[in-house]
């Protein structure tokens, strides 16, 4: 295994990494110095286009071209972190929160610099009760030691940073969705356009980005853009955190190159399935994002990559299910998750959710029809694009995803009338029914 | 007695308020901040919180039946909320719901009849590569085992006993 530089988990297995000073003895706030001391903003905006920083929170937009729709003179202006992780498969920033809180911190510094910011909120997912105590602490150290306030690192340009706790709701990891909750209103998704860059948080001109899309910020500021772009492959530039979860012997966080081929994220990294199975399926980007099979395994981790396969790279959520996992029951699962996280704006989306958890239900259950196999194709075709947010799109997508990979495990489930696979996912090793 | 925010959380919360360039917008924080003052967000709650921002009752109202966080109804002294999305389900939280189920004679959305424990089935805890998981009064606990278990819930009933 060839050995990688790791950026934004670098402090993870450092102890007491969350307090200020073990942060600084390994070289951090000095990004944030050099941003305030010796750049422009347009200097920074420069730096974060040429890296070809693409948004870690699951849409892969370029975030120094998002920075770029800010319009011109418009006081104030809001940069909100998005903090609210909450797609099934994903816990990287819980992690990058807990174990380094204090580069998130540097990252919205050095991003407040570049944008004329000098409010910014990060929305932090309400179940994240430690994350937010360890947070708290360290926005406080840093502000004691005057890295925000009046004038953070000497630099003229007050700067606060807000903690604010969501209440326990999926939806509001999109980003109109999560400025609502953030006005302290339900979360309900706004119509687009006009865009968070033109009317965001307050009606005054936003930009929402992700945990880790912050935190690569110092990295890119102290080594230069054109280094970070070239540690990934052309478009899309750096190192991302890959979280892999499921039916693998080390499931964990894995900081790699963009570009890393699935199978070495699965095989190399994560050890592989369990003795004497194989991989059947696998989840790319959050359960949102279409299953691959296991003749995809050799797909390069990066936006273009997997698109190239037929799914997404999300927010690199990898959930590897092995031959023994049933698909429809997977399937299943991520419907009814959907179904109850669906807040009931726009009708294909209330009603198809609750549709496709009834009729993949009744097919894992053996009660399935012959006809049902286009129904829920028909179903999730009329949810996708109908609704105001992509949360009718995330439930349809894997379902079809699911239908058109492993059609005839839904097939044996009909004729069999009853899943082969057995009423749930095999038991871990060394577990008793 | 009307509910109110007492001692220290009051100053917290008007802490709280002058994050935000309006007041309305800390419905959030203080309807977090009250709930864990009174154990649940009653109409009691709502009415203090709507004073408090200066907004109409119904508009508290909609924000705490949106959220999931925020408790309508009491639970028991312990709360596990166990989670059972796919990634954990791999990992056997199918199995870890059905004994604690047969362990606790309750079923999820249940309290036992001794007021200890309220079982609740959650989504996704953003703990994934730690499957299976779950909250026990909001402190997440990770690798679950059948036996870990049996072995933590005994030991939350001696806690609860002496």
């Amino acid at each position: 295994m060839a050995e990688v530089e790791r950026l934004v988990t670098r402090n993870f297995e450092v102890p007491d990494a969350f307090r200020l000073s073990v942060y600084e003895q390994r070289g951090g706030y000095r990004a944030a110095r050099k941003a305030a001391l010796s750049m422009q903003p347009a200097e920074i905006v420069a730096e974060v286009k040429a890296a070809n920083l693409r948004g870690r929170g699951g849409a892969g937009f370029p975030a120094g071209v998002k920075w770029g729709f800010l319009p011109a003179g418009k006081e104030p202006r809001y940069l909100v972190v998005n903090a609210d992780e909450g797609e099934p498969g994903t816990f990287k920033d819980r992690a990058l929160i807990e174990r380094d809180p204090h580069q998130l911190i540097e990252g919205c510094i050095i991003a407040s610099f570049a944008l004329g910011v000098h409010h910014c909120y990060i929305y932090l997912r309400g179940e994240l009760e430690r994350a937010y105590r360890v947070l708290q602490a360290a926005i406080g150290e840093a502000r004691a030691k005057g890295y925000l306030g009046a004038r953070p690192f000497a630099r003229g340009h007050e700067l606060e940073i807000t903690v604010h706790r969501g209440a326990g709701a999926y939806i509001c990891g999109e980003e109109t969705a999560l400025l609502e909750s953030l006005e302290g209103k339900r979360g309900e998704p706004r119509l687009k356009p006009p865009f968070p860059a033109t009317v965001g948080a307050f009606g005054a001109s936003t930009i929402v980005n992700n945990v880790e899309t912050i935190c690569a910020l110092p990295h890119i500021v102290e080594r230069g853009g054109a280094w970070f772009a070239g540690l990934g492959v052309e478009g899309d530039g750096g190192t991302r955190v890959f979280c892999l979860s499921g039916q693998v012997q080390r499931p964990g966080l894995y900081e790699l190159p963009v570009g890393t081929p699935l199978r070495a994220l699965i095989f190399e990294h994560g050890g592989g399935p369990r003795e004497g199975r194989s991989v059947k399926g696998v989840i790319p980007g959050g359960s949102s994002t279409p299953v691959l099979g296991a003749e995809q395994l050799d797909a390069p981790l990066s936006c273009d990559g997997i698109r190239a396969a037929g799914s997404m790279i999300g927010s690199g959520a990898v959930i590897v299910m092995d031959d023994t996992a049933c698909m429809v029951r997977a399937a299943w699962r991520l419907a009814r998750f959907y179904h109850h996280e669906s807040y009931g704006q726009c009708t294909p989306c209330r009603e198809g959710t609750g549709w496709l958890e009834r009729v993949l239900g009744r097919i894992e259950d053996g009660l399935g029809r012959e006809t049902d196999l286009e129904l829920l194709d028909s179903i999730a075709s009329n949810m996708l694009g109908t609704t105001i947010c992509p949360l009718g799109d995330a439930a349809a997508m894997p379902v079809q995803g699911f239908l058109r990979r492993f059609r005839g495990e839904f097939e044996a489930h009909v004729l069999q009338g009853k899943c082969p696979f057995g009423a749930r996912f095999e038991l871990p090793p060394g577990w008793k029914a | 007695m009307a509910f109110e925010l007492t001692g220290e959380r009051k100053q917290r919360m008007a802490a709280l308020v002058g994050r935000y360039p309006n007041k309305a917008a800390a419905c959030l924080p203080v309807l977090h901040l009250c709930q864990e003052q009174q154990g649940v967000v009653d109409a009691e709650v709502v009415a203090f919180v709507a004073e408090a921002l200066g907004v109409p009752a119904g508009r508290v109202e909609e924000v705490a039946s949106f959220y999931t966080m925020y408790r309508r109804k009491p639970v028991g002294r312990y709360h596990l909320e166990v989670c059972t999305n796919l990634s954990c389900s791999l990992a056997g939280a199918e199995h870890l719901r059905e004994v604690l189920g047969r362990e606790l004679g309750i079923q999820p959305g249940q309290t036992t009849r001794d007021g200890l424990f309220t079982l609740t089935e959650v989504e996704c805890l953003a703990s994934c590569g730690t499957a299976p998981v779950m909250l026990v009064n909001g402190e997440l606990h990770e690798r679950l085992t059948p036996d870990g278990v049996r072995a933590l819930l005994s030991e939350l009933r001696t806690r609860a006993g002496g």
